[in-house]
């Protein structure tokens, strides 16, 4: 699924990297705890949190996460918005709560986290 | 292969405890340079995470840290030494879950106590020391090829 498709389906706002709307997205992992995102997260993973401070583009530029969708309407902060520009992480920001846009996503066929990677 | 000094690369970054405005920047650089000499992508994601938790432990717990990255022909080895409070039990700060994190540091999305682990899980050598009331010091190799394995 297109993160473009993905916008739409959460209503979400673009909050920057409109360019790389066209990334492919083939699962998605949710969490506030960003150590959680570094123990279990996978490269290429779309970043699902409420965690709004500058640390959650560092940790997704760490796991190299292809684009975070932050929930409840929150969106990073100045230091946030400026690393993703320069990291090439597009921030995404939707008005659903964390639960009802994981939902939409499985839905619609993002999967989660590969389970090898869960389990190890 | 020459595994002479002239290829290494030895950078030491300073980190300020308590400093979460600029927290993890040290990482980013690391990860950045590592890119830059060309390592392996799987290798620079298990070291920038092991950068990345070693950072914020030394800006959560330290007054402040040293972060020394030495890189080889055959390895990536971090050495990162603080003065803090130090760890009175190491057995105890390596279990999963386990943390003495205060309400700021779990509002940074971290403080789950899931670091320590996270670094050993990633590291190919992973040596831990300290003294209660001096400090840490956080010494990780991570090997570019399976043979370099001793």
């Amino acid at each position: 699924m297109k993160l473009r498709e993905i916008q739409a389906l959460l209503k979400a706002e673009v909050v920057c990297g409109e360019e790389y709307l066209d990334k492919d997205i083939e699962y998605a992992g949710a969490s506030d705890l960003m150590s959680d995102v570094l123990a279990f997260g996978r490269a290429g993973l779309l970043l699902i949190t409420g965690l709004s401070n500058a640390q959650s583009v560092r940790t997704a530029d760490i796991v190299e996460a292809k684009a975070i969708i932050y929930v409840r309407g929150k969106k990073p902060d100045k230091d946030g918005i400026e690393l993703a520009k320069k990291k090439g992480i597009p921030l995404l920001s939707t008005r659903l709560m964390m639960y009802k846009t994981c939902g939409l996503l499985f839905s619609h066929g993002i999967a989660g986290i590969p389970e090898s990677e869960e389990t190890k | 292969m020459n595994h002479g000094e002239e290829n290494e690369l030895t950078q030491t970054f300073d980190i300020q405890g308590g400093d979460f405005a600029h927290a993890g920047s040290v990482s980013t650089k690391i990860k950045e340079i590592l890119k830059e000499v060309g390592i392996d992508p799987a290798v620079i994601r298990r070291a920038s995470i092991v950068a990345y938790e070693a950072e914020m432990n030394v800006v959560m717990y330290a007054q402040k840290g040293t972060f020394t990255l030495r890189l080889t022909p055959g390895q990536i080895h971090f050495r990162i030494e603080d003065e803090g409070p130090g760890i009175p039990d190491i057995d105890l700060a390596m279990q999963e879950g386990f943390s003495t994190a205060t309400e700021e540091m779990r509002e940074m999305g971290f403080g789950a106590g899931m670091g320590l682990p996270n670094i050993k899980k990633n590291a190919d050598r992973f040596l831990i020391s300290s003294l209660v009331g001096r400090g840490t010091m956080l010494s990780v190799y991570i090997f570019l090829r399976p043979e370099e394995n001793p």
